[in-house]
């Protein structure tokens, strides 16, 4: 399962300035394509339940990207998705595939409501350092440990992280139905709410809290880390080809280890975020598909670290839309998936197509191998 | 239900009656995944078209008041999403986990979608077969009501183990899961047969998710299936690739899954939460349980890569 991820991190060993430029380029050409076409294919979809293709997308550019509220409404909710896109995007850089980022996330939040249970009436200062790494640590556990079954038993990480999403989601709602239960919380059980001095702020004149930089600082570093340390060149290199790698001394296990912990860290954090800056507490809202998103988000960023942060934009907006969409237009709820699974489905076709038609073909295409 | 007068014996009693009402979907979508995965390639969207098919089977029992027309209804829309898997996994250079998990996404917002209008009203459900006549007892009775599909399912597996072992079409589907590159020389066309086999895996899965929706829970939401699509799929890999070895599976999952609600039925509700996800923890240790990290599982298709 190992080239499909790469592509564009290898294309850049060309040696020609042009190739170089060329570069991003023909790695843009076709996600911006499939969403063109995504788009088109789901603006036929609606047409046929009866909705107007070219008013819904005026209502979503509105509700997305129109307005100064709805601008921030989008960047609110990229925030958990760069964190979330990063927990599948940092594991694909060694060829893994791990979907566990709603789990992550939600080990994360309850990690850090519990924390801001435990600490409560200590100073914030320490408080919300506490919080966020309780909430690191939550999500690290959940994929790390997916990273560590693979290198030492073998296991498949997709399987396995999708089923520890399942149980992280159990233990959520066992811990807010009942031992972290507020007895004040009748119709929707959750954790007592995290006082006001606990609360991460919002970005100045704006209603943006402070995640979002969270959030983009983490997808620099990751970039960073990846593009430019021998860490990460090293687990660029497993994700090449892991017996070379194997065979070159690279400690393969620890490398995998640590970077899933880390990917499982960052949706640990936008965990966090969403219980200390959004709901100020943990409940069953906290599974909001943030996860599901963020892996459509790491692949139409082709796992680059750096492009997940206008990726996650986009689907924030997407996601704003959704609303007003569901008012107006009377769309279910469930439209914004449709499109999500359209656009998934026809980027994953559209990489056969990269290299084939002229206009994608503005590097040398590198040698990639066939069947899975 | 009256489940005081049998106190505590009621337990493993529901557990019994839940292993075969909850196991009968893990079934199909495990029988189904198996033959996509004996052609050499994993479906991981099997969660989308079990939602899928439990949607498609609600809506056209309502519609048709046929809950047998619901059941195939199920089973084509499930085929069309596996004839969509196989097509995108037959371009170059697509991962088949990748399009699973596109697929997933696809088939749940399209059957949340399409399925809004239905949550309300009430379709006709499948008929069971009362084989408990001859008890007293209510429980025994109501544990011994036993829809056809479970036993439809119970037939096709020593049927597919069959096909698969000793017909012309059984062999090269094994052929193209073992050896791609010898099957091409033999002449067969790989993406042909896998797009065969991933389609009637399709089927089989939207055949489970109807059973979800017309008999057990035997109610279209959008909660009604979590997670028995990737279960089933893993239970594939835990049954070795053997269809027979997935009945015993499916049983072992549906008395798993049955668990909760037995134990709430009795007013034991304290960590409910942790017992319903009793399917997902016993998933996860059979896998840490029989995977290694040093030798590829015996059984396993060549072409598999999940198993890599």
């Amino acid at each position: 399962m190992r080239p499909f991820l790469h592509g564009a991190v290898t294309r850049l060993s060309a040696t020609r300035l042009s190739a170089v430029l060329a570069a991003p380029l023909s790695a843009l050409a076709p996600p911006v394509a499939a969403v063109a076409v995504s788009l088109a294919l789901f603006g036929a979809f609606v047409a046929l339940v009866g909705v107007d293709p070219v008013e819904m997308y005026q209502l979503m550019y509105r509700g997305a990207f129109g307005t100064w509220f709805s601008w921030q409404n989008t960047l609110t909710r990229a925030a958990p998705l760069i964190l979330t896109a990063l927990c599948t995007a940092l594991p694909a850089q060694l060829g893994l595939v791990i979907i566990g980022g709603e789990g992550a996330l939600v080990l994360g939040a309850l990690a850090a409501a519990a924390t801001g249970m435990a600490l409560n009436g200590a100073p914030a200062a320490l408080v919300l350092p506490a919080m966020a790494l309780a909430g690191m640590a939550g999500g690290a556990l959940l994929i790390g440990g997916a990273g560590a079954l693979r290198q030492w038993r073998g296991v498949n990480e997709t399987i396995s992280s999708l089923l520890l999403t399942y149980i992280a989601i159990a233990v959520l709602n066992h811990m807010v139905e009942g031992p972290l239960k507020d007895p004040s919380s009748l119709n929707k059980p959750s954790t007592p709410p995290l006082a006001d001095a606990y609360m991460i702020g919002t970005l100045p004149g704006s209603s943006v809290h402070w995640g979002l930089v969270a959030g983009i600082v983490c997808a620099v570093a990751a970039w960073v880390l990846m593009r430019r340390t021998t860490f990460g060149f090293a687990a660029r290199m497993v994700g090449g080809n892991p017996r070379a790698a194997r065979m070159a001394g690279l400690p393969v296990g620890r490398l995998l280890v640590v970077t899933t912990a880390l990917a499982g860290a960052a949706a640990g954090l936008a965990g966090m975020v969403e219980v200390a800056a959004v709901h100020g507490r943990a409940s069953a809202s906290l599974v909001a598909g943030y996860g599901s998103t963020g892996i459509l988000v790491a692949f139409l960023a082709r796992q680059n670290p750096l492009a997940v942060i206008p990726v996650a934009v986009l689907f924030g907006g997407i996601g704003a839309s959704g609303g007003l969409l569901q008012r107006r237009l009377d769309l279910p709820d469930a439209s914004v998936l449709v499109l999500q699974g359209i656009i998934f489905v026809v980027l994953l076709a559209s990489e056969a197509m990269r290299g084939r038609l002229r206009l994608f073909t503005f590097a040398r295409p590198t040698a990639a191998p066939k069947e899975a | 239900m009256d489940h005081a007068s049998l106190g505590w014996w009621g337990v493993p009693l529901a557990v019994l009656a839940g292993a075969i009402r909850v196991s009968t979907p893990f079934l199909f979508v495990s029988l189904g995944e198996c033959l996509t995965e004996k052609s050499g390639r994993i479906n991981l969207g099997l969660e989308g078209t079990l939602v899928m098919g439990a949607m498609s089977g609600y809506a056209t029992a309502y519609l048709t008041g046929n809950p047998w027309a619901g059941v195939l209804v199920a089973g084509l829309a499930g085929s069309l999403l596996g004839t969509l898997h196989a097509m995108i996994c037959a371009l170059e250079r697509v991962n088949d986990i990748a399009v699973g998990i596109a697929l997933m996404l696809l088939g749940t917002g399209l059957a949340f979608f399409l399925g809004k209008p239905f949550i309300q009203p009430q379709a006709p459900q499948l008929p069971s077969i009362p084989f408990g006549w001859w008890s007293g007892s209510a429980q025994v009775r109501s544990a011994l009501d036993i829809n056809p599909l479970f036993l439809v399912g119970l037939a096709l597996a020593p049927l597919l183990l069959w096909g698969l072992r000793t017909t012309r079409w059984g062999m090269v589907l094994r052929i193209v899961g073992e050896s791609a590159e010898a099957a091409r020389a033999m002449g067969y066309h790989i993406n042909r047969v896998r797009l065969l086999a991933t389609a009637a895996g399709g089927f089989f899965a939207g055949v489970g998710g109807s059973f979800l929706s017309l008999s057990y829970p035997g109610s279209w939401n959008e909660r009604l299936s979590s997670g028995q699509g990737i279960t089933a799929v893993a239970l594939v890999i835990f049954a070795r690739w053997d269809p027979v070895l997935c009945v015993w599976a499916s049983l072992l999952f549906g008395g798993a899954g049955a668990l909760g609600p037995a134990l709430q039925s009795v007013g034991v509700t304290q960590g409910y939460h942790l017992f319903n996800a009793a399917p997902y923890v016993l998933t996860l240790a059979i896998m840490i349980a029989t995977s290694s990290s040093r030798h590829r599982l015996a059984g396993a298709p060549a072409e598999l890569s999940v198993t890599r």
